[in-house]
């Protein structure tokens, strides 16, 4: 029996099990709405703006291990869904984006609500799609679910244009996909395999560096198995917090910009570095000179072979998926006595050991005023390490990175590659559908909330109880921290002058909200906020302006040439 | 470093696009592109040439690998293999410049498929080096337009690029 391509879509969507569908309707994709409308499946959620949809089911997919789906119109909808869509591009996200387009005869005459797509999104996508015949919608979409969740993950867009979702046609699922030219690696290279473990066997101050990758390829385990087999030290970075739990001993914290001073010490001086789903970001190793200006060997398991030797050049290349290289790494450790010389293990934790002692992350308290650190610190306590987190992004993000302590995967939901402000809350949107009656937290700040704080709403609609730490600092903070340092404390624009009551906002919402001024509530606040199981509670904390995020490495310097306090300045 | 990659890639709308939107995405050089259907008609063979560092163009065939339409990469320019390029070029022949420009044309092994009287067009194939060195022999006055193909490249004897 024909049937027309928008139930096609819905039906797709169904065979993929999309349990959430993150969207907004507009004139070309009402057939597809009028789909959605006569069926259960596929729950539709309704948000205030297309770019929280698309982050709301980007941070479905970070905190499941499932491709997050979102639905938008032409035009103005696609235009507000590419910030979402370039945020999951740059952290590898598996999302798909369905959105409508003009009728076929109408595109390129510059209709109503008429943009190019595929043109705009081509560079902030794994792949897009213009379907053009109703027969192709469902192969269409069965691929686009294939290549979001494969290889290395990524955002795909599928465009249907309004004709194509009113055509008619039989329906048929395909059980699944051949394309010739996209085969992604799996299986890294036996050899290179033994090399590197050779290699590691042999090592005086070895290292392992996890990013991203282990977290999307759910390889924490596995990871945890292998470092903890060879007893080596381990950095987790911004986007693979929770790979190896940050509160056991064998991890050194986050490396980089605003990493401790024992993982960055440690990533400089280590004489084999195991990179295991990182990239060697700019905002991980700093200056690229200044890092390969010691001898090391390193060994980096990637499933994307662009990544490897892109900024830094590696001795043991391993292209393949993270979990199935481990694997094999254990394997081929389990089937040898050898261990690294303890010896030379046990000097080199020494040298850590006095690294350590430095405690980077110690900060003044204070009775006064609300140091943000702190509330982190309260946030982490009170829940037990074992909340979902997302945060916004600037200074607020790194003091929840430094501070919260995640000792499991897929819990610390940001905008790593990206540097998205107004994530934070629909990330914790798309948490918190995804894990029911899981305690989520929102940790932000004055100026990345009130970029989608619009959201409130859609939280009330769905009853969503989320719990919003707001770092209220009255700056652009990390914009303020780099005009104290380089520009002169010309603080140009970054005062956040005229804002709202957040409490009183939140409560117009139909919220909870609490101000918070003095550091002795804090805690308080933050249990009485978990104890209302069905609110969302919005934390107005009122902490210190004047807060700088330490350690901190400079733009353009080395990884061991850090700021670790005022007084490096 | 100058160097022939060619690539085999899925014959779809937007292929084209992907390509040369990776290059200036990335900040890539490309000296010329050319494009067709191969003899499958679901299939493009593209030779682009670029110049660049070893680790430049070891980056450019790992993105272009990376492009989901992309079926295979190769540079042509790591063996042996043979370059051509396709030149028209319109000269203005008239007096005694006549009987020269063709003299010229039949050394370089170029035809004139064209004749007024005053112009010649001169179709040439070869590399891209002879191409110039014809341009350079002929008075740049006489010259009144050039246009050039690109180079199209494969490779010599067994290196094949096929599905």
């Amino acid at each position: 029996m024909a049937i027309s391509g928008a139930e096609i879509v819905v039906k797709c969507l169904q065979e993929e099990k999309v349990d959430y569908l993150f969207g907004y309707p507009g004139g070309a994709v009402l057939y597809i709405y009028d789909e959605l409308f006569k069926q259960d499946k596929v729950r539709h959620v309704l948000v205030r703006h297309e770019q929280a949809a698309v982050h709301a089911a980007d941070a479905y997919s970070r905190s499941t291990e499932r491709v997050g789906c979102a639905l938008v119109t032409s035009g103005p909808g696609l235009t507000n869904a590419v910030t979402g869509i370039a945020t999951a591009y740059m952290d590898s996200i598996p999302m798909v984006i369905i959105s409508g387009q003009v009728p076929t005869a109408a595109i390129g005459l510059d209709a109503f609500q008429e943009v190019d797509t595929v043109g705009i999104t081509r560079p902030c996508v794994k792949h897009n799609f213009l379907v053009k015949d109703v027969k192709d919608i469902a192969p269409t979409i069965k691929k686009a679910f294939y290549l979001a969740r494969t290889g290395r993950p990524g955002p795909v867009l599928v465009d249907i244009p309004k004709d194509v979702t009113a055509a008619r046609c039989e329906f048929e699922y395909p059980a699944t996909v051949e394309m010739r030219s996209y085969n992604p690696v799996v299986k890294g290279h036996q050899g290179q395999i033994k090399k590197a473990v050779q290699l590691l066997l042999e090592a005086k101050r070895p290292m392992v560096y996890a990013g991203g990758g282990v977290i999307l390829s759910d390889a924490a385990d596995k990871l945890q198995k292998f470092v903890q087999m060879l007893g080596v030290p381990v950095t987790n970075t911004l986007m693979g917090l929770g790979g190896y739990p940050a509160t056991d001993k064998l991890s050194l914290g986050m490396p980089g910009m605003h990493g401790t001073y024992e993982s960055n010490m440690a990533m400089q001086y280590s004489d084999v570095l195991v990179a295991i789903g990182a990239r060697f970001d700019d905002r991980v190793i700093g200056n690229p000179t200044h890092f390969g200006s010691v001898p090391r060997k390193i060994i980096h398991i990637d499933i994307d072979p662009s990544s490897i030797s892109k900024r830094v050049k590696v001795d043991v290349p391993i292209v393949g998926n993270v979990p199935d290289v481990l694997d094999e790494m254990i394997r081929q450790l389990e089937a040898t006595t050898e261990r690294p010389d303890a010896d030379a293990l046990e000097a080199w934790w020494k040298q850590i050991e006095e690294w350590r002692r430095r405690d980077c992350m110690k900060f003044k308290n204070s009775d006064e005023i609300i140091k943000p650190q702190f509330v982190v610190q309260k946030l982490w306590e009170v829940t037990k390490g074992d909340a979902f987190v997302t945060s916004d992004v600037g200074q607020h993000q790194m003091w929840a990175a430094q501070y919260y302590k995640f000792d499991k995967p897929r819990r610390w939901i940001n905008s790593g590659g990206l540097g998205t402000m107004g994530v934070g809350l629909p990330y914790a949107m798309g948490v918190q559908l995804a894990h029911p009656g899981s305690p989520v937290a929102v940790v932000t700040g004055e100026a990345s909330i009130q970029m989608n704080i619009q959201e409130l709403s859609t939280c009330q609609q769905y009853r969503l109880p989320i719990k919003i730490c707001n770092l209220n600092n009255r700056y652009l903070g990390m914009v303020r921290q780099w005009q104290e340092f380089f520009h002169g404390n010309r603080y140009s624009q970054s005062y956040m002058d005229s804002l709202p009551d957040f409490a009183k906002l939140a409560e117009a919402y139909g919220h909870v909200g609490l101000r918070v001024d003095k550091p002795g509530d804090v805690e308080d606040a933050i249990r009485e906020a978990f104890k209302r199981k069905n609110d969302l509670v919005f934390l107005d904390f009122q902490v210190d302006p004047t807060e700088n995020v330490y350690p901190m490495v400079q733009g353009g310097k080395g990884l061991t040439e850090m700021i670790l306090s005022s007084e490096d300045l | 470093m100058r160097h022939v990659i060619s690539l085999l890639l899925e014959n779809e709308s937007g292929a084209l696009s992907r390509v040369s939107g990776l290059f200036s995405a990335r900040g890539y050089n490309i000296e010329s592109l050319t494009v067709a259907a191969t003899e499958d008609p679901s299939l493009s063979r593209m030779t682009i040439v670029s110049i660049g560092s070893d680790d430049i163009i070891e980056q450019i065939t790992k993105q272009l690998n990376k492009l989901v339409e992309v079926v295979k990469v190769v540079d042509l320019s790591e063996a042996g293999h043979i370059e051509r390029e396709l030149m028209l070029v319109k000269l203005r022949a008239t007096g005694k410049d006549r009987e020269e420009l063709k003299r010229l044309a039949d050394i370089f092994r170029g035809r004139i498929v064209d004749v007024t009287d005053s112009t010649y067009v001169v179709e040439m194939t070869g590399d891209p080096a002879k191409l110039d060195a014809f341009v350079e022999a002929v008075d740049s006055a006489l010259i009144l337009e050039t246009v050039r193909t690109g180079v199209a490249g494969i490779g010599r004897g067994d290196r094949i690029l096929k599905v």
